[in-house]
């Protein structure tokens, strides 16, 4: 099959996914979530003034059109007013992702370099004792819960030695610096114990193909075969764990950002938690929904174009 | 002949199990946080943890080896009773997604068609919302604590399993095994449940452990954001209480909790691991 004809199947693929994706989030936030006028103008409210608040919120009309809605805002991002700050979504939203990718990026990219170049170091020592020490550690690391990372942390770091700000952010380059350090570093730490044990275990898979017996039989040195023949082939895996975590790393920052008072995404989304806000839920859940299923589309069209194989079945 | 030797492979992979110290321990410390949760259960064990029995914020000393909190309980007792929760947890959310993930995978994978199809729409639906958002949505709807966390974490935890044993009833049903099993007349039930079901158990033993501990985890998270348990004791509201009383100097509530936590879901990731290793024949001689 050539390549444009299975692009073309993924994509259509796409399409019975948003169908059910935009009927769950519907079920879930039009349907079971019920009126949400009570709790918006609080007990004493007219049965005149929850009708007009429900017209304003378009609850009004038929589940259809309110189905309609979800799926078009898929598309324009369109997704109303915030009911806590009275706020248009989208462009709030604009600015809390940039917020987040200044803390996000660099913790990504430090975390990636760091773990694969250790995941090499393990593989390269397979089963003798520094790998198996680094095994141990990623598995304790793994254990620990990330909110005592991040209160520790927090404590130790910005309040006792006072090395860093305890929370807090500046818009502009250098100004958020100071603030993304020490919860980039909580970042780091949170995923690094994960990520080393699956590049390990990338590569160690790597490790037993044909094709590496025969780099050592012809006598190339270990860290050759290493790098010029695992690493190459371990790449398919590599990049695609990397891209496939992109979407998630609009979120993976909520309870950092929430401690540290950055108001980024994962800090506006503590934030309707908090305060009950369903509109901005809903379109957290949309958005991060829509990021992952395009992610999801570049990383399989990514990997037939890398390995052909995949293709023909 | 047959049931010999599926037994045989099975004490093969346990003994295999059993010569690692690591794995022992591991396997001690589930069965001993086990018995703590039941003892606490029956109101043997931490039954007066909502008592006051000693001053706010007492250090950790000789008549309260954990400290006290801000109304004067045992952290201990709090401790013990918030096992009982994580466990509690952890059991039921796994049995939930276990069952549902085995059986839409078994008829998916050996029925095809269009219940595959659907099943699979199912599962890909739900895997394509991020699982944080989808269990804060579900959490916020379903109203908060305990029976929500259960569906909540029920529904999101299923996927994996579901889509593993699919893939591996797709593999196992044209074997021959099953083809002597339909030569001698068996129902597609029996072929399923007898014959196809404990050539996958491995996969059902691995993710059950894999299941049980991030459910513990994800408790912690939920509870800590204020959507899991209401009014009682669990290592995440103890987390959450730990972040004010940190500045205070107050450190017990945090460590310990910690320590219980990581203790646990450390023993799940060594099991889980030794399980893969001595039941997954992929890795089996690496």
């Amino acid at each position: 099959m050539n390549l444009y004809n299975y692009i073309f199947r993924r994509l259509l693929y796409v399409i019975p996914i948003v169908m059910g994706v935009s009927l769950l989030i519907f079920v879930i936030f039009n349907v079971v979530a019920g009126d949400p006028t009570a709790i918006l103008l609080g007990k004493h409210a007219s049965l005149k003034q929850m009708a007009e608040l429900r017209h304003e919120l378009g609850l009004d009309r038929s589940w259809l059109m309110q189905y309609l809605d979800i799926l078009k805002s898929a598309f324009t991002f369109n997704f109303g007013r915030s009911w806590s700050t009275k706020q248009l979504i989208a462009p709030m939203i604009g600015t809390a992702a940039g917020v987040s990718f200044t803390l996000v990026i660099p913790a990504f990219i430090v975390t990636s370099i760091l773990s694969i170049s250790i995941a090499l170091i393990a593989a390269f020592y397979r089963g003798r004792l520094v790998d198996r020490s680094l095994v141990v550690v990623s598995v304790i690391m793994m254990s620990i819960s990330g909110l005592t990372y991040i209160l520790l942390g927090q404590w130790l770091f910005a309040y006792k030695l006072g090395w860093f700000e305890i929370a807090g952010y500046e818009y502009g380059f250098p100004h958020f610096i100071p603030y993304i350090v020490l919860p980039g570093i909580i970042l780091v730490i949170l995923s690094i114990g994960y990520e080393v044990r699956f590049y390990r275990t990338v590569i160690l898979d790597e490790m037993y193909q044909d094709y590496v017996r025969t780099a050592r039989a012809k006598g190339l040195p270990e860290w050759m075969v290493l790098f010029k023949h695992i690493l190459k082939n371990a790449m398919v895996s590599i990049i695609t764990n990397l891209i496939i975590q992109l979407p998630a790393l609009l979120l993976g920052t909520l309870l950092v950002e929430s401690f540290f008072g950055i108001p980024g995404l994962g800090g506006i989304t503590m934030h309707a938690i908090n305060n009950s806000d369903f509109p901005i839920i809903k379109a957290m859940t949309i958005i991060s929904t829509v990021f992952y299923i395009i992610f999801n589309l570049i990383t399989d069209v990514l990997y037939t174009l890398v390995d052909p194989r995949i293709r023909l079945s | 002949m047959t049931r010999a030797f599926t037994k045989s492979i099975w004490i093969q992979a346990f003994s295999r199990m059993a010569k690692s110290k690591l794995t022992i321990t591991a396997l001690v410390v589930v069965i001993g946080y086990s018995l703590i949760a039941l003892l606490a259960h029956w109101g043997i064990l931490a039954n007066d943890w909502q008592l006051e029995i000693g001053n706010s914020y007492e250090a950790p000393n000789i008549h309260h080896w954990f400290g006290t909190d801000i109304f004067g309980r045992s952290v201990f007792a709090k401790i013990v009773k918030s096992t009982e929760v994580a466990m509690n947890v952890g059991f039921v959310v796994s049995i939930i997604a276990i069952t549902i993930g085995v059986v839409l995978g078994a008829i998916g994978g050996y029925f095809g068609g269009v219940v595959d199809e659907l099943i699979v729409w199912i599962y890909s639906t739900l895997a394509a919302i991020p699982n944080i958002m989808l269990l804060i949505s579900l959490t916020f709807i379903l109203g908060k604590g305990i029976l929500a966390i259960y569906i909540a974490l029920g529904m999101t935890n299923w996927v994996e399993i579901c889509r593993l044993i699919r893939g591996e009833v797709i593999r196992q049903k044209d074997r021959e095994y099953v083809q002597a099993a339909t030569a001698i007349g068996a129902s597609s039930f029996s072929k399923l449940a007898l014959h196809i079901l404990p050539n996958v158990m491995h996969i059902v033993i691995i993710q059950f452990s894999a299941i049980f501990q991030s459910a513990i985890k994800s408790e912690v998270i939920l509870s800590y954001l204020g959507l899991g348990i209401q009014n009682g004791p669990s290592w995440g509201v103890m987390i959450n209480d730990a972040k004010v009383e940190l500045m205070q100097g107050a450190w017990w509530q945090l460590i310990f909790s910690t320590m219980a936590m990581f203790l646990i879901v450390l023993a799940f990731n060594i099991l889980s691991d030794a399980l893969r290793d001595a039941l997954d024949p992929k890795l089996r001689g690496k």
